[in-house]
């Protein structure tokens, strides 16, 4: 067992490792070198206050603040010195070999499909056609004959189901122990800590009823004299000005006003619009308009099947393309595998199967979009009216949160543990609701896990998803989601305890879009007697 | 009351029909006795014809003013604002105010518009100020999109006027072929780098005094296909017109949504890409355009007491977010294109008919227009001339400020206390 002290200087040294490959980093020692002039620097009485102005200037320190709260957040805590990397992105054995087996079948799957076409994972466009795309970069949604999916649907789309959930074990837990105990009802049989419901209150006690919350309590007075809403205005306001990162993300637990909300997920995330990221993004274009690659078809399905059809989302058609086709040439996101239960994709250069030379990380970032990926990157649409900016703050979305929620893992935000808390949750809260959906042939985990998956996007109205959004931001956290998917059952539970089938259940449940997000959850957490 | 309501309507849509059903109202033949007749504009003209006409008794309503074309046919619309304008200018009140490229600081909201043929010449010297500017021509009494195309050369012009007048030559000596073209606005606010405009729906119950109702769930309606100001696509309706009965042709309708955005959605987007302040402006705006319109039109409105109408509002946006005043429609489609369209169309239905008739109980010409509060169901109250008045004469006592036409009674100036818009 490793001391405090040594922990924390193993986790300074790896945020100081992470910082020098930034840009930041390369930013600071430019600004240093302006400042400082080599013939000066070499005399030490001089340069010395000169470098404390460089890192006292509010700016820089921001920045590097900044840069240093995004690190802590995105890392995980650092493991013992002596463990594998394998330890660092999922502690579990079991854990391990069933994301590894489930990765394994959808590249089965994609490798097939790949067959099945006669095409390749990847190939070079040739010029004309790169000519043709780049002119119709802005409008792909239209006219797209060429794609493949029109072609007899023959692309199905990779489906992230709950049965790989269900059939997760741990080997060395004996069951037997557990006889009687209420666990059995649910589906998730795996024996995760996760939080019970004194323990949610105490992590989620800003949701408190005494506290304001922007969802119900916009127009209610605080003693500032003001409503509610025009109070966080200007306190996110100021948090702007001063380009505080930690102090955005502490807010945006009350909720961000709407017309703030672009920006301060921008700095929660401290997700930057610098020339560097527009280059960046130009370069990832320029990546999508030489390369055609077989996962685009997919992206091209999920889009057409989910977005196009929504009533929300349609609009964004063209953006959702421009986003996730450069996502998926950006080998940036690879990184996130250090801690990610997932390990991305290899496959063989054509022709050279089997010869280790000429392993290939496949797609580039190691991510197979699943039915209900562009789902993620809707929502960010109403907020951001730039591909670039848009860019950016999805990629960071997912490298924090999203991807847990399409790993196999034991994080408290993945989506093992939500759906083992959504079933806790509701099995507490209300045991004859569960018992008799359980009855009935509905496990609620069969209807939840839909919402979860997306955490909740294309399921509640817009302004209510991004009031949701904003908690998972401001708790670093995704278990609000699974608060939420128990909470819609408690609201619905009087009709639900009517209905005597899974498809009658998943009847009362199908329209999530008039619901009120923030009284649902401070509800359910705090003022139901349990 | 007594006795139920006898319906008659000529436009066969589920929305009216179950709306009436749903008030257990009974339906009746229209030569027989009735109380609320829904009609087509063209059977409202037969209603209050010279010849043909009959009166209306104090238990009988009709959804059209008599002379509603004075608003909802494109050129009249246009004259009636020109001519209000010029009236406010004689007044030399602070509403008709100029800046210094002679233009209306507050009662600019309608394209540069003509009526052709008659025009001609004035259209003439204004294209020739700006010969790169693109303009919409649009059949006067046609709606749906029809007849309707764009032109950026005097030539075209000439080409459309030799063609009507040999073929149509009759209908054009009569006025029917008569076209309006406006300037068209080639700078659209695009949202995903596509074109819409916004279908918004006002109910009026009475134009002296005027009192008009807004209803909260309109829609945006875009069009299919990337918006390119190229002129090489000036025929490719698509791109330009955002009717549903245009782009339901399409290959790329899609009949789930069918291209509408709720007005909700609009403006959670608008406030976040582009801040709270703009976004409550723009509102501010459109209510603003809405009732200038139709005081334009009051005074020459035939102000029957048997009479309300729920109009169709086309406003479009441009880039640099100022509302433009497209058309106003006297019978909005009450087509359901989707199922929240249903749904969003039976409620308009169901609000108006709670206003107009209270209690679905027969009506009552002499009612007093004044529902209360809960029975406004979605719509709110956009201008109230009676509360304005007294209003006014308040405020007039003590300051003498100018800017206090407006939506008074509505909602969004009870909360902002200085008018953002007109100030």
């Amino acid at each position: 067992v490793m001391d405090e002290g040594a922990g924390l200087s193993l986790a300074i040294a790896q945020v100081v490792r992470r910082l020098k490959a930034t840009r930041l980093h390369s930013q600071l020692e430019r600004e240093a070198k302006v400042s400082v002039p080599p013939r000066r620097a070499a005399a030490p009485h001089r340069a010395a206050p000169r470098r404390s102005s460089l890192t006292r200037s509010p700016c820089w320190e921001r920045k590097l603040q900044n840069a240093v709260y995004r690190e802590l957040h995105v890392l995980p805590p650092p493991g013992h010195p002596a463990a594998s990397p394998e330890h660092a992105k999922e502690p579990l054995a079991y854990m391990r070999e069933a994301q590894a087996g489930w990765e394994r079948r959808i590249l089965k799957s994609l490798n097939s499909m790949s067959t099945e076409l006669g095409v390749p994972l990847a190939r070079k466009r040739p010029a004309p056609e790169q000519k043709e795309l780049s002119n119709k970069w802005n409008e792909m949604g239209t006219d797209e004959p060429g794609h493949l999916y029109l072609q007899g649907g023959r692309v199905h789309p990779v489906l992230c189901s709950s049965q790989v959930l269900i059939s997760l074990r741990n080997p060395n837990h004996d069951r037997s122990e557990e006889v009687g105990a209420q666990s059995q009802w649910g589906l998730i049989q795996v024996p995760l800590n996760v939080q019970d419901v004194a323990q949610m209150r105490e992590a989620f006690a800003d949701l408190a009823l005494n506290i304001g919350q922007l969802g119900i309590d916009d127009h209610t007075h605080v003693p500032a004299g003001m409503e509610l809403s025009d109070f966080l205005f200007h306190q996110h306001f100021y948090t702007l000005t001063t380009q505080d990162s930690a102090a955005a993300q502490q807010y945006s637990r009350q909720g961000c006003p709407t017309g703030l909300r672009a920006e301060l997920w921008a700095l929660i995330l401290n997700s930057t619009n610098e020339p560097e990221d527009i280059l960046n993004y130009d370069q990832l274009k320029a990546g999508v308009i030489q390369y055609d690659l077989l996962v685009d078809n997919l992206i091209y399905k999920d889009v057409k099947l989910t977005a196009s059809n929504d009533d929300y989302y349609f609009v964004f058609e063209d953006f959702l393309y421009q986003v996730l086709l450069c996502f998926s040439r950006d080998t940036t996101v690879l990184e996130h595998f250090s801690y990610n239960s997932a390990t991305p994709p290899k496959s063989y250069i054509q022709g050279k199967a089997g010869e280790e030379d000429y392993v290939v990380v496949y797609p580039p970032n190691g991510v197979i979009p699943f039915h209900g990926f562009s789902m993620y990157v809707a929502p960010l649409c109403f907020l951001y009216n730039e591909p670039c900016k848009l860019y950016s703050v999805f990629k960071e979305m997912y490298i924090r949160y999203f991807f847990r929620l399409h790993s196999i893992s034991s994080s408290p935000s993945g989506i093992v543990s939500l759906c083992l808390q959504f079933e806790r949750l509701l099995q507490t809260h209300l045991p004859q609701l569960f018992y008799h959906l359980r009855e009935i042939g509905a496990q609620p985990l069969r209807i939840a896990f839909k919402w979860m998956v997306r955490a909740f996007s294309g399921y509640l109205s817009t302004d209510q998803l991004l009031l949701l959004w904003d908690r998972i931001l401001g708790y670093d956290s995704l278990e609000i989601v699974a608060v939420l998917a128990a909470a819609v059952f408690a609201f619905r539970a009087e009709n639900l305890m009517e209905v005597t089938s899974l498809s009658s259940a998943e009847a009362v449940l199908a329209d999530l879009s008039t619901l009120k997000v923030m009284p649902l959850l401070q509800i359910f957490l705090f003022a139901t007697v349990i | 009351m007594a006795g139920k309501v006898k319906w008659v309507t000529d436009i066969e849509k589920s929305v009216l029909i179950n709306n009436f059903e749903k008030r257990g109202w009974i339906q009746v033949a229209e030569k027989e006795d009735w109380n609320f007749y829904w009609m087509s504009i063209q059977t409202i003209r037969n209603v209050f014809s010279v010849d043909t006409g009959y009166r209306l008794s104090d238990d009988q309503m009709v959804n059209h003013f008599p002379n509603h074309y004075e608003l909802t046919r494109k050129d009249l619309m246009i004259k009636n604002i020109k001519r209000y304008r010029k009236e406010l200018e004689k007044e030399g009140g602070p509403l008709a105010e100029k800046d210094e490229n002679g233009k209306y600081l507050y009662l600019d909201f309608v394209p540069v518009t003509f009526m052709l043929p008659a025009d001609y010449n004035l259209f003439v010297e204004e294209f020739r100020k700006s010969p790169s500017s693109t303009w919409i021509m649009k059949p006067c009494g046609k709606a749906q999109g029809k007849g309707i195309f764009l032109i950026n050369k005097l030539s075209q012009i000439k080409k459309w006027s030799r063609e009507s007048r040999t073929s149509t030559f009759l209908t054009a000596a009569s006025g029917k072929e008569a076209y309006v073209i406006s300037l068209y606005i080639d700078n659209p606010l695009l949202i995903g780098g596509k074109k819409f405009d916004l279908r918004l729906y006002v109910l009026v119950t009475t134009y002296r005094p005027l009192k008009c109702y807004l209803y909260k769930l309109g829609f945006c309606r875009f069009c299919t296909v990337k918006y390119t100001p190229s002129t090489s696509e000036l025929n490719n309706m698509f791109v330009h017109l955002t009717n549903v009965a245009i782009q339901k042709h399409g290959d790329d309708y899609n009949h789930v949504h069918g291209g509408k955005w709720t007005v909700s959605n609009l403006r959670l987007y608008l406030e976040s890409t582009r801040g709270k302040e703009v976004t409550s402006r723009l509102f501010d705006q459109i209510h603003w355009i809405m009732v200038q319109s139709l005081k334009a039109v009051a005074p020459v409105m035939n102000n029957d007491k048997h009479c309300f109408e729920c109009y169709g509002y086309d406003i479009i946006i441009d880039d640099k977010l100022k509302p433009w005043l497209i058309e106003v429609n006297a019978s909005p489609s009450l087509t359901s294109s989707t199922a929240n369209d249903r749904i969003l169309k039976y409620n308009l239905i169901n609000d108006t008919l709670n206003i107009v008739t209270p209690n679905a109980e027969i009506p009552d010409s002499r009612w007093n227009r004044s529902p209360p509060k809960e029975a406004l169901g979605n719509y709110v109250v956009l201008y109230d001339e009676e509360q304005a008045v007294s209003e006014n004469a308040e405020r007039d006592l003590r300051s003498r400020s100018g800017h206090s036409l407006g939506s008074k009674g509505s909602r969004s100036s009870s909360v902002r206390p200085t008018p953002a818009t007109w100030k």
